[in-house]
């Protein structure tokens, strides 16, 4: 199959075509064919995307199942994954299937409701596999907008305003990476990201320093490419201070919406950092590191303070999310293979236990429509199942040795120390903030007796409830076990990137004698 | 059969947990309590069949990247095989008795609740968690056992999920733990950042390096054996309730009892005296961070002490008596005689379980009364547990014939900490400070006795009419733990605390300095002038170890290749060519040897006073004393400072950064930034867009149109 990559990707789309196309009606029997129809054909990407998986070759440090393609104007259609975006790919298939499931009792424009998910995951699988700055281009950007529809039609009462919110961040951001879009193409004279002879990805960017009206600006044009793209991911991250669109987005979000939000499409900021920063424009990303674990850090330290002080349940998910997005900045930046490949891991790990978080949220908030944590209390008297999975989660999320929010965490972390103890020690704080406002969430709404008269009858989870989460708690502790799989398929591309940026970075001068150990002469 | 002990305890936890509607409750029980006594009985074989060489036993791939290379391993040597025997004996006998004391629960609806089969996977899952810590070869997987042994305390101590204070009390110490594992995570880093490795064997062997080499961390320069000493010191101090960090230990008691006796007393406290031991190799090249450790564990020993001496809760009488043992083991191990530290590990696991479980039997019997003033005169309604609590009672407070080795467990292992560290420190701080709490140890253990078992009987007098003895099951396992109670200490005593000749054969340890070529013969007729002065050269290799089937040949492939022989790592626990602190101790003043025997007496003479001869003393001294004893009572009122230091203000700045930092600043700031540039430019753009998202998408096409159209004047692409 030469076009592996192109199936996978529209799959979603063709599906949402059909359906926009052929299903008419809005009762009960077109809302099931639309349910069932995104769901068999999210499974089927799923299925068929786990051929890509099969036929990578992880120790083929390039791109691979390459596909070129004449577009319109002169441009280019091109795809082709690595072992950085491959894993990505395998996280979007796969959640998708299950926040289609999670939305079985959607029963409000149900036909809308799948198109615009199925449309989503075309463009986010695209954003992964784009080899093609505009294509690039235009699977990002694009895909703010069915997020956008789905927070905006089927969100909760503030759904208009947090929209907004969510886009026009989102939208400040892209604008200045646009720009810097151009001024790479002027430079390098191709859009191929990589897989070509000329391609973004083997040019040298300028970094001799320049000054800008009296100001000096070292590294040059790649500090400037940096930050321009960076306005971007960050907020895509989302990085603190730009976070806030997050916990407003979630709050509003549909269940699935916050899914996909939580699990994939945070990912795309990280995985921007890793395909641009970082391996095009090294000598930005070293200038600009500090400023990168130092807003990291902020990050991980503030925003697991204001978690601890959540009434809502999805918000404080939401600020969660943001401090785990931390230690994935810090890990990427600290440029070397157990922080790339820490960063990674936890991306992915996130994906899985942020979206069962949500999940867990999105279960209760079905019985009793409210995500207020005061509402709640002593649920395990009455939901013993729903207890046991929330409670695998809220340790994967604290980063428990044994599931994989701790591989992800552990790894960034010994990549950091190697480069900056401050950063370390002051992300490393982490690990007990986390502790403290997950298991507080865990102890006011799970925990205790049951008092709470409009709780008496709360029913645990169905069957369904449970095969949703089945993936997930599967994933999450063989990840947290046995690793291996996914560190094997990372590991030579990580190994390739940080070996470049150290060549790029000692061709422009910058690396420092390893100033940290001193061997007392004796 | 390594593999199966690891093992034995997860497969139960699991079929007890998730399988016990399939086998039923009481097949539940029965399966995890016979995996676990599977676990023990090869423990036990484990123990005195495999000699004191060290062996690795991979079993699966675990974290690889780059030079990080983690593997699921077992690493078997002295060390291990003691905490597995440990670990498993205590753990089988928790379950036994269990079978007795959560038979009914109040807590819960009988017949409604499963709640049998969860407290015994709770259990099993502690067993096996905790035996990955003891078998772990390198120390990401320690930190894997160290954190599910946090887990599963949290999860144990708030077993009776429904009171409010059970709950509060397993987050606290799963959070106190985790500022320990916060200085262990950073230790391990430090340690790979250094070494490149994380597994021991690499770790041990650029130990001496490591003692000779500066680490910028943070904002100063540090030997970089001192740093990662005192980081890993500082996991220790949590896990193991030493100052600073115990506060969670006493609150610990809500758990069920058996789970104080299996995790709060026997095991899981001590798996920081075993971090120590088992980082010996850095510790001997940190001598800053081991005086440290000494100090921190003397401080424990006597703070916690003081604080047990007035508490009337049966349970944390015996809490506190725990975190002071505990700051003994850590003195035993500061002054570098880790043989000891283990030692007393080894016996306060027998007497502190006994102590635990008995204290469980008297609760059980007096339906679930702990306050010692409601108890009195239950010496006739509980015969058994009585003199269980006697026996722990005369180990834990150390009772034996002074200058010989004949004595309770507690008598000879409690004694050698007191002479190392008065060895380790020349009579200082560590030392006294042992004493004395020697002597609170005393006062605190016999006053818990006369206030339960002797005297009027006090408080609500209809249970005291139906106290009864506890069944078989429980008090079997009381009966086993008396016999180590008794007994542990005298068969050990010179494996642990003997000569140097013999700690070292036990330990697996070859000797400092060895004579490259000809050891046996040639070092025969000079070893018995060695009397333990190991650092003489030759002097110690031959005799001791030539009956020994297991280590001579080890030992003799090791002595063959010359000056490595002595290199850390190659036994169990690794003692510098500088250290001979037990042998000093050994050479102690008759005085310091029979002092801790007197602090004993004087001790159980005051205790007896109180509260036999003259019961109203203690009240009218706690009034006279008010300020002091309120001071005790409320243990320093260190929770009370920790509150108002640490917990308030992490949540009011939680509350200012929310609503002051991201509600009003940044979502104002940007907000209104993003809210006044978009309308302006759509103003501009001409009022045909309305509504933000054509906006949008009008910008964006007009974006890729500029683009485009750049790139088709430039030339295009190729």
């Amino acid at each position: 199959m030469g076009n592996l990559l192109s199936i996978v990707t529209f799959l979603p789309a063709l599906a949402a075509l059909i359906l926009g196309l052929f299903l008419r009606g809005d009762d009960a029997a077109a809302q099931r064919n639309a349910k069932w129809l995104a769901l068999i054909a999210t499974t089927a990407t799923f299925v068929i995307s786990l051929f890509i998986l099969f036929q990578f070759d992880a120790g083929n440090t390039g791109f691979q199942m390459l596909e070129e393609r004449e577009w319109l104007l002169g441009l280019n259609y091109r795809m082709g994954v690595d072992g950085i975006s491959v894993l990505f790919v395998m996280l979007t298939t796969f959640m998708m299937p299950l926040v289609i499931a999670a939305s079985w009792n959607v029963s409000h424009r149900v036909k809308e409701y799948m198109i615009a998910f199925l449309v989503l995951e075309t463009l986010m699988l695209g954003v992964f596999m784009a080899l093609d700055l505009v294509l690039f281009y235009l699977f990002f950007e694009a895909g703010l907008i069915p997020m956008f529809l789905i927070i905006g039609i089927w969100g909760g009462k503030d759904r208009i305003y947090a929209s907004f919110k969510f886009f026009l961040y989102t939208f400040l951001g892209s604008v200045l990476m646009l720009v810097a879009m151009v001024a790479m193409y002027s430079d390098a004279g191709t859009t191929c990201i990589g897989g070509c002879d000329v391609s973004l990805l083997k040019h040298n960017f300028a970094s001799e320093s320049f000054s800008i009206l009296g100001v000096q600006i070292v590294g040059g044009m790649q500090t400037m490419l940096f930050i321009a793209f960076f306005a971007s991911f960050a907020v895509k991250m989302p990085m603190w201070p730009v976070h806030t669109w997050l916990p407003e987005a979630h709050v509003q979000a549909p269940t699935a919406g916050s899914v996909v939000l939580a699990a994939i499409l945070l990912k795309m900021g990280g995985y921007g950092f890793l395909r641009f920063s970082l391996a095009m424009f090294p000598v930005g990303s070293d200038v600009m590191a500090n400023f990168v674990f130092t807003l990291s850090v902020i990050a991980i330290i503030y925003t697991s303070l204001v978690a601890l002080v959540q009434e809502d349940m999805k918000k404080l998910i939401a600020y969660s999310s943001v401090a785990h997005m931390g230690y994935v900045t810090m890990g990427i930046f600290a440029a070397n293979q157990q922080g790339v490949d820490g960063a990674i891991f936890q991306m992915i790990s996130h994906g899985f236990i942020s979206g069962a978080l949500f999940l867990c949220v999105g279960v209760i908030y079905d019985r009793m429509h409210t995500r207020e944590i005061d509402a709640y209390g002593g649920l395990v008297n009455r939901m013993p199942a729903y207890a046991l999975i929330f409670m695998l989660f809220t340790m994967a999320n604290v980063g428990l040795p044994g599931t994989s929010g701790f591989i992800g965490e552990f790894l960034t972390l010994m990549g950091i120390f190697q480069v900056n103890t401050w950063v370390a020690a002051g992300a490393t704080t982490g690990v007990i903030l986390s502790a403290a406002y997950a298991l507080w969430l865990y102890r006011r709404v799970v925990m205790g007796d049951l008092i709470k008269e409009s709780l008496k009858t709360i029913k645990d989870m169905s069957l369904r409830e449970k095969a949703i989460f089945a993936p997930l708690v599967v994933m999450t502790i063989w990840m947290g076990v046995y690793p291996a799989p996914i560190l094997d398929r990372t590991g030579p591309a990580v190994e390739a990137l940080v070996t470049k940026y150290d060549t790029a970075l000692a061709a422009a001068g910058r690396t420092e004698a390893d100033t940290q150990v001193a061997v007392a002469e004796h | 059969m390594e593999s199966i002990i690891l093992f034995a305890p997860l497969a139960g936890a699991l079929i007890a947990g998730f399988g016990w509607k399939l086998t039923g409750i009481r097949g539940a029980q029965w399966i995890s309590t016979g995996l676990l006594f599977l676990a023990c009985a090869f423990s036990w074989i484990t123990f005195f069949t495999h000699g004191p060489d060290t062996q690795q036993i991979q079993i699966m791939r675990w974290i690889e990247s780059g030079t990080l290379s983690t593997d699921w391993s077992i690493r078997l040597d002295r060390l291990t095989s003691i905490m597995l025997i440990v670990v498993t004996t205590v753990s089988a006998l928790v379950h036994l008795y269990s079978f007795g004391y959560m038979a009914h629960d109040d807590n819960f609806k009988e017949g409604e609740e499963s709640y049998k089969p969860r407290f015994f996977a709770y259990l099993s899952f502690f067993t096996f968690a905790m035996l990955m810590l003891v078998t772990s070869d390198n120390l990401v997987q320690m930190f894997f056992g160290w954190e599910g042994v946090g887990v599963a305390s949290y999860l144990l101590i708030g077993f009776y999920y429904r009171k409010p204070s059970a709950n509060a009390a397993a987050i606290k110490a799963f959070v106190v733990n985790r500022i320990g594992d916060f200085g262990f995570a950073l230790g391990i880093f430090a340690l790979f950042f250094l070494t490149d490795s994380i597994r021991l064997d690499d770790i041990f062997a650029a130990a001496p390096q490591l003692g000779e080499t500066q680490l910028t961390f943070l904002w100063t320069s540090w030997n970089a054996a001192e740093l990662v000493a005192f980081l890993l010191f500082v996991g220790a101090m949590g896990k193991s309730a030493q100052f600073i960090l115990h506060t969670w230990l006493p609150d610990a008691m809500e758990g069920p009892t058996p789970v104080s006796a299996l995790i709060h007393a026997a095991t899981m406290v001590t798996a920081g005296v075993f971090l120590v031991c088992r980082m010996s190799p850095i510790m001997e090249f940190a001598p800053n961070a081991t005086a440290f450790i000494t100090f921190l564990g003397a401080t424990t020993a006597f703070f916690a002490a003081t604080v047990g001496l007035v508490q009337n809760d049966i349970k944390r009488v015996i809490a506190y008596s725990t975190c002071s043992q505990l700051g003994y083991m850590f003195v035993a191990a500061g002054v570098g005689v880790y043989s000891v530290a283990m030692f007393h590990l080894l016996t306060h696991a027998f007497f502190k379980a006994m102590l635990f479980l008995g204290a469980g039997s008297v609760i059980h019997g007096m339906h679930h009364e702990q306050d010692m003033r409601n108890y009195g005169g239950l010496r006739k309604k509980l015969p058994y547990t009585f003199w269980a609590m006697m026996i722990g009672t005369l180990a834990i407070t150390g009772v034996g014939i002074p200058l010989t080795t004949i004595g309770f467990a507690g008598f000879l292992s409690k004694d050698a900490v007191i002479e190392s560290a008065y060895a380790g420190t020349n009579g200082g701080f560590a030392f006294w400070a042992l004493v004395i709490a020697a002597l609170f140890t005393s006062f605190y253990s016999w006053r818990l006795i006369f206030m339960t078992f002797y005297g009027k009987p006090r408080g609500d007098k209809h249970t005291h009419e139906h106290a009864h003895e506890s069944p078989m099951v429980m008090i079997a396992p009381l009966g086993v733990l008396a016999l180590g109670a008794i007994f542990s200490g005298m068969l050990w005593y010179g494996s642990f605390f003997g000569d140097h000749n013999q700690v070292n054969k036990f330990f697996g340890i070859p000797s400092h300095e060895v004579a490259a070529a000809d050891h046996g013969e040639a070092a025969d007729g000079l070893a018995p002038a060695g009397d333990g002065h190991g650092a003489e050269p030759a002097a110690d290799t031959g005799p001791a170890d030539a009956g020994d089937g297991h280590a001579a040949p080890a030992d003799g492939a090791l002595a063959d290749a010359g000056p490595v022989a002595a290199a850390p790592g190659a036994g169990a626990i690794f003692m510098a060519s500088d250290n001979h602190v037990m042998d000093d101790a050994h050479h102690a003043p008759k005085w310091v040897k029979i002092s801790p025997f007197i602090a004993m007496v004087i001790g159980f003479v005051v205790a007896y006073w109180f509260y036999i001869v003259n019961p109203k003393l203690p009240v009218r001294l706690a009034e006279n004393q008010r300020p002091l004893y309120l001071f005790l009572l409320n243990k320093w009122y260190i929770d009370e400072i920790y509150n108002f230091l640490f917990v308030r203000p992490a949540f009011a700045l939680g509350r200012i950064l929310w609503k002051g930092g991201d509600e009003t600043i940044i979502k104002g700031g940007i907000n209104g930034l993003a809210m006044g540039i978009i309308p302006f430019f759509t103003r501009l753009a001409g009022r045909a867009q309305s509504g933000y998202i054509f906006t949008y998408a009008f910008w964006m096409v007009i974006g890729i149109a500029v683009f485009i159209t750049w790139m088709t004047l430039s030339g295009g692409a190729h």
